[in-house]
């Protein structure tokens, strides 16, 4: 065992479990959850699925089947989406900037405890009967005191505070470990594209976040202690919560699509043989892309009766949008074209994502047309729109992302036999199944109805919709199992089993505690392309834990900082932090209260370890 | 008129089958100015969005395809990216312009839709509530409002204006035959102009969800000629005779303290109005067709047919049940 | 195991063990932290004015405006406070101990004087987070900017206590300077809260 290993090893056992900051620990627990919280979500699809196949379903009644797709959207949206993305920029950036860890080790470990609490906020009450019945947007004042007795709505909005946490803390640490721990050379003109898209979505969350977690606390306060945001008697609006909940979940829908627009072009790029086509197109389409997303809000809300005029101006707004978007198919068709492509599995998810995706864009410029959304919203047809973009558009793209990564992060290939048999079935399935809901939407069939009557001729389309998932949901399984077989009976996959261009590459697979030996020096866009060997800078300390800080425009090395160790207080504050959301339910007094046990968690997580003083009034006797 | 005309030209031909099995709610099959103008708008995405789909697939095909004979270890670091970005020019322009089309055609409709229509304003009140509609016109022979429920009649040919309000959640206003949705908002004065022109019967629900019946929240609409709908209104305006035998209870039992019939003892305004129930086509918001057997069902059991409704199951007999649901079916 | 050559082309065992500034790595966090809560003040403020625009009188007839004589003892003393705490920030970066650990001390004894005032400031807001939409959103900006204020009178406090106790390193520096720029930041939110609670109401 080298001194490298010695220093970034974790305890073994339990103790070593708890108090990890390995960065790719803690994002493959993620990944795990996220798969476990797929399947409960899927299974959920299926019920939901079955109840509709045919008219006057009689599997469900009407408050099972609202508890069903409240669970399913907000478990898909909050626990699912927008934390899996959270994951893989944990696991991938520091290896693909050659570096030992991200840059608040301590943090990452806290953002994953919190998103866990997250979890457990929604599927315990769950598992007791108090399940959140509204949707995943909870609007007053349906959501409201006087329409939602109980605590099922203080239960959805809390959850919202427990992952929105959990993903801020995440997009800061993401943010500061890209623009300040890249490898010496790697100006922001050389880095790839998927630490853009990683940085872009970062800063997005940060902007967008907070609109949620202060609408859904807005929404507690006046369940809680009769605040009057809400109510219209009392001067309140009810329309203000929605623009506050769309400020935040417009942005959302593109936290989710921007990192996948990184595992695409990362994948066509390594598939392809050749760098990215238009690289700075792609990058500025992006930034396009992110500060448009903040202005678009109102789209979600064209139905509401606000002014004509503002209702153009967020048509032509969010059209727009298909221009950068555009131009990334554009982009990425390109690459494809003039390079030297191999289709394994990952390029293959690129193709499914580009066929799948693209109508859901479309379908996406006809919702974006405020007249005709008039008879578009909150149908199926809307329900259509948003799993082409939100599967085809990022979880395709993950599924590539996954196969791509995996002999990185495990050491072995997946099967390319049973990778293309789940790819077939999930994007067939896929297709088979949400195709059809855009005509059902068409034929007038509202979103969230539990039921509907044979009159309304509807049945034949819900049972191909039922068909459909199903089969796609068998992909699903196919997919994970394909996983965990290749786990054990996968063959070895060596460093660059692809002839990647980016430095993850460059490290071993399974990649080791403290990722790489020396600090990898960068020279262009595709740095293991430039070479045959690797231009590296020795000098970290291998007998302490330290990481490279460069400066933000040009990485020129600035000085070598001290990480953090193992600790247990990320696990233990986080544990303080949910007592005090849990209790924040019941009265108001435990945010007060709660604050104590976390101010006494953070000053110990924080507590510098060095000697007693030898100076000053307090300085320790006998020296 | 005559560019109504070419809006169906540009109807895709698969549309059609599907508009006529179901087209009693449904944007496919328009019979309104608003709902029509709408479809235009439908079509024109389809096409153009049609056609950049195939595009995009005819690209991606192209790649592939030259691709596949090119297949090397070793990566090409420096490619030669000129007429490609040539070509990326020309895409964009090729979006530009479509957006441009579309973003055109959109200024277009929302003008109509919001257009003011010189004729005379046909007023309706239209108000959610959990799950069913109450449903107001101005009366033409005085001052008061005629008021009926879950059921909406138009006069073909003019313009009505619905005003819609709230007294409980959000709700969304939907007929997707004459014209796009509308939220109904607590705290909130909204309003839709309708301009229906096509004589039938369609079908509206609400399209915001609102709780445990959401999806029982429909209601029919009914297209008239001008003189039917002038004789609907005036039936409407009738007060109804008392019940008799059994049938009392319906104005001096239960019933009373949440339903109103005009020219009864039974003013409650908790419920729809009853005065002219048994001519409207269905029961609960949408629920079961219009029958004695509906109304009885609906008396007897409220909870088993619709889960969650607020209304209850009252303790009648089932001879009081009978004589009820008979008076109630005789109220056209 | 890596079937790739490495080639030697630097070392980094000569340059330092720390920084200051922006090129510090916590000063990027720091910077992160502010912007999320930055972004949430803009918002709330944003609630405030939505609010206001939906009702023809702000406040609605009846209800008192917000006492002055407090929240103006506050606001200056607030300001003032700005003046030890920039001194703080230059003796951090000059890496003096002495100022760090009397700095930090005087800090926190401001930090509790204001805190006291603010308390009294709350009494005197003239109308209860449950009377209107109007008094919720006045608690709203009020509840968040407090919160700011105790947090980092708190970890003030325990900086100092550290400070004082044990061996100060280049890292403390680092510390000091992040906890001065954040009570920059909580100065200077206030400052458009302020003229939005007290303010604006008496001028629409």
């Amino acid at each position: 065992m080298s001194r490298l290993d010695e220093t970034w090893a974790d305890r073994p056992g339990w103790w070593g479990f708890l108090t990890t900051v390995d960065h790719k620990r803690i994002a493959a627990r993620y990944i795990v959850t996220v798969v476990a919280m797929l399947f409960l979500a899927g299974m959920l699809a299926l019920d939901m699925r079955l109840q509709l196949s045919a008219a006057n379903g009689t599997r469900m009644g009407p408050q099972l089947y609202d508890e069903s797709f409240s669970l399913h959207g907000s478990t898909m949206l909050f626990l699912v989406s927008v934390p899996v993305m959270e994951a893989m920029g944990i696991w991938l950036v520091p290896l693909m900037l050659g570096a030992r860890n991200l840059a608040f080790p301590r943090l990452t470990a806290f953002s994953y405890w919190l998103y866990l609490g997250g979890v457990l906020m929604l599927w315990v009450p769950h598992a007791l009967g108090i399940t959140p019945d509204l949707g995943w947007f909870e609007y007053p004042p349906l959501s409201g005191p006087g329409y939602a007795p109980g605590h099922r709505a203080d239960i959805w909005a809390q959850m919202i505070t427990f992952t929105e946490v959990a993903a801020l803390s995440a997009s800061v640490n993401i943010a500061a470990t890209i623009l300040k721990m890249r490898p010496p050379g790697m100006t922001l003109a050389r880095m790839p594209f998927f630490l853009w898209a990683m940085l872009i979505a970062s800063l997005m969350t940060i902007f967008a976040l907070p609109a949620v977690m202060l609408v859904t606390s807005m929404l507690i306060a006046d369940r809680l202690v009769s605040t009057q945001f809400f109510t219209p008697a009392g001067g309140g609006d009810v329309l203000l919560f929605q623009h506050l909940f769309w400020f935040f979940g417009h942005p959302e829908v593109y936290i989710i699509f921007v990192p996948a627009v990184g595992f695409v072009s990362a994948i066509v790029e390594a598939f392809s043989r050749r760098p990215l086509f238009g690289h700075i197109a792609m990058v500025l389409s992006l930034l396009s892309i992110s500060v448009l997303a903040f202005g678009l809000w109102v789209h979600h809300m064209f139905a509401v009766g606000l002014p004509r005029l503002g209702n153009d101006f967020y048509t032509a707004a969010s059209m727009v949008i298909a221009l950068p978007a555009g131009i990334q198919i554009f982009c990425w068709i390109a690459t494809i074209g003039s390079g030297r492509p191999r289709f394994a599995t990952p390029m293959l998810w690129v193709v499914g994502f580009i066929a799948t995706f693209v109508i859901g864009g479309l379908s996406g410029v006809m919702v974006a047309s405020a007249p005709l959304d008039l008879q578009l919203t909150d149908t199926y047809f809307v329900v259509a729109h948003f799993h082409y973009v939100l599967v085809g558009g990022a979880m395709f793209p993950l599924f590539g992302a996954f196969c791509y990564w995996y002999p990185k992060a495990t050491g072995r290939m997946m099967s390319e036999r049973w990778g293309i048999i789940a790819f077939v079935l999930i994007v067939g399935g896929f297709n088979l199944g949400f195709f059809p809901m855009h005509i059902l939407g068409l034929e007038g069939m509202p979103r969230r109805v539990y039921t509907y009557g044979p009159e309304m001729g509807w049945d034949g389309l819900n049972l191909l919709a039922t068909i459909g998932s199903t089969v796609s949901v068998l992909g699903g399984l196919v997919l994970v199992a394909n996983a965990l077989l290749s786990y054990w009976r996968g063959a070895p996959a060596g460093a660059d089993p692809w002839g990647g261009p980016t430095l993850e590459w460059a490290a071993p697979s399974p990649p080791p505690p403290y990722n790489f030996e020396h600090t990898p020096v960068v020279t262009g866009v595709a740095p293991l392309w430039e070479h045959d060997d690797l231009p590296v800078m020795t000098g970290l300390k291998d007998d302490a834990r330290e990481v490279l800080v460069t400066s933000v425009l040009d990485a020129i090395p600035l000085y070598r900082q001290h990480s953090p160790a193992p600790s247990i207080w990320p696990l233990l504050c986080a544990l303080a932090v949910s007592a005090m959301f849990v209790g924040s339910i019941f009265t108001a007094w435990a945010i007060l209260w709660g604050m104590v046990p976390i101010a006494v968690g953070l000053i110990l997580w924080f507590w510098p370890v060095r000697g007693r003083a030898t100076s000053g009034p307090l300085r320790a006797r006998g020296q | 008129m005559d560019g109504r005309a070419a809006m169906r030209l540009l109807s895709p031909a698969f549309f059609i089958p599907l508009a006529a099995c179901a087209g009693r709610q449904s944007p496919l099959a328009p019979a309104g100015l608003q709902a029509e103008w709408q479809h235009w708008l439908l079509m024109l995405m389809f096409w153009v969005c049609g056609i950049v789909y195939a595009l995009v697939m005819a690209l991606l095909g192209v790649s592939i395809w030259r691709g596949r004979h090119r297949l090397a270890a070793a990566p090409e670091t420096s490619p030669d990216d000129r007429r490609l970005s040539r070509g990326l020019g020309l895409w964009a322009g090729m979006i530009v312009a479509g957006l441009t089309i579309l973003i055109l055609g959109s200024f277009v409709v929302e003008r109509e839709l919001a257009g003011e229509r010189r004729r005379e304003a046909l007023v309706v009140r239209v108000t959610g509530q959990q799950w069913w509609w109450r449903i107001q016109y101005r009366d033409p022979a005085g001052t008061g409002w005629i008021e009926t429920a879950n059921e909406l009649h138009l006069p073909a040919g003019r313009t009505a204006r619905i005003e819609l309000g709230s007294v409980d959640v959000i709700h969304s206003f939907w007929v997707p035959n004459v014209a796009g949705k509308m939220d109904v908002i607590p705290g909130r004065a909204n309003a839709i102009d309708v301009t229906p022109h096509r004589v039938g019967w369609f079908r509206g629900q609400c399209a915001e969800f609102c709780g445990a019946q959401h999806a029982h929240m429909a209601f029919d609409v009914k297209v008239d000629t001008p003189a039917e709908f002038a004789a609907w209104l005036a039936a409407q305006a009738r007060p109804a005779p008392a019940p008799s035998g059994a049938a009392v209870v319906v104005t001096n039992g239960p019933c009373a303290s949440c339903h109103t019939i005009r020219g009864t003892a039974a003013r409650g305004r908790a419920g729809p109005d009853l005065t002219h129930v048994g001519g409207r086509r269905s029961v609960a918001a949408g629920t079961l067709p219009m029958s004695r057997g509906a109304l009885q069902g609906w008396i007897a059991q409220p909870q088993a047919l619709k889960p969650g409704t607020l209304m209850p199951a009252v303790a009648l007999t089932g001879a009081q049940i009978d004589a009820v649901a008979a008076y109630l079916e005789s109220r056209k | 195991m890596s079937a790739r050559a490495r080639r030697r082309v630097g070392d980094l065992s000569g340059l330092p063990e720390s920084a200051s500034g922006p090129r510090h790595l916590v000063w990027w966090g720091n910077i992160g932290f502010m912007l999320i809560e930055g972004t949430g003040f803009l918002l709330a403020a944003g609630v405030y004015l939505y609010l206001a625009s939906q009702t023809p009188h702000w406040p609605p007839d009846g209800d008192a405006l917000p006492a002055l004589m407090w929240s103006g003892i506050f606001t200056i003393g607030l300001l003032a406070s700005e003046i030890p705490n920039l001194w703080l920030l230059g003796r951090s970066r000059a890496k003096d101990v002495w100022a760090l650990r009397y700095g930090t001390a005087l800090m926190t004894i401001l930090g509790i004087a204001l805190a006291a005032v603010r308390w009294f400031e709350l009494q005197h807001l003239g109308v209860r987070w449950d009377h209107d939409a109007y008094g919720s959103a006045l608690w709203l900006l009020m509840v968040l900017h407090t919160t700011h204020v105790v947090t980092d009178l708190g970890d003030t406090a325990v900086l100092s206590v550290w400070l004082f106790t044990h061996e100060v390193g280049d890292d403390q520096f680092a510390d000091v300077e992040d906890n001065a720029n954040y009570w920059s930041f909580v100065v200077m939110a206030w400052l458009p809260i302020y003229i939005l609670v007290y303010w604006v109401p008496r001028w629409m």
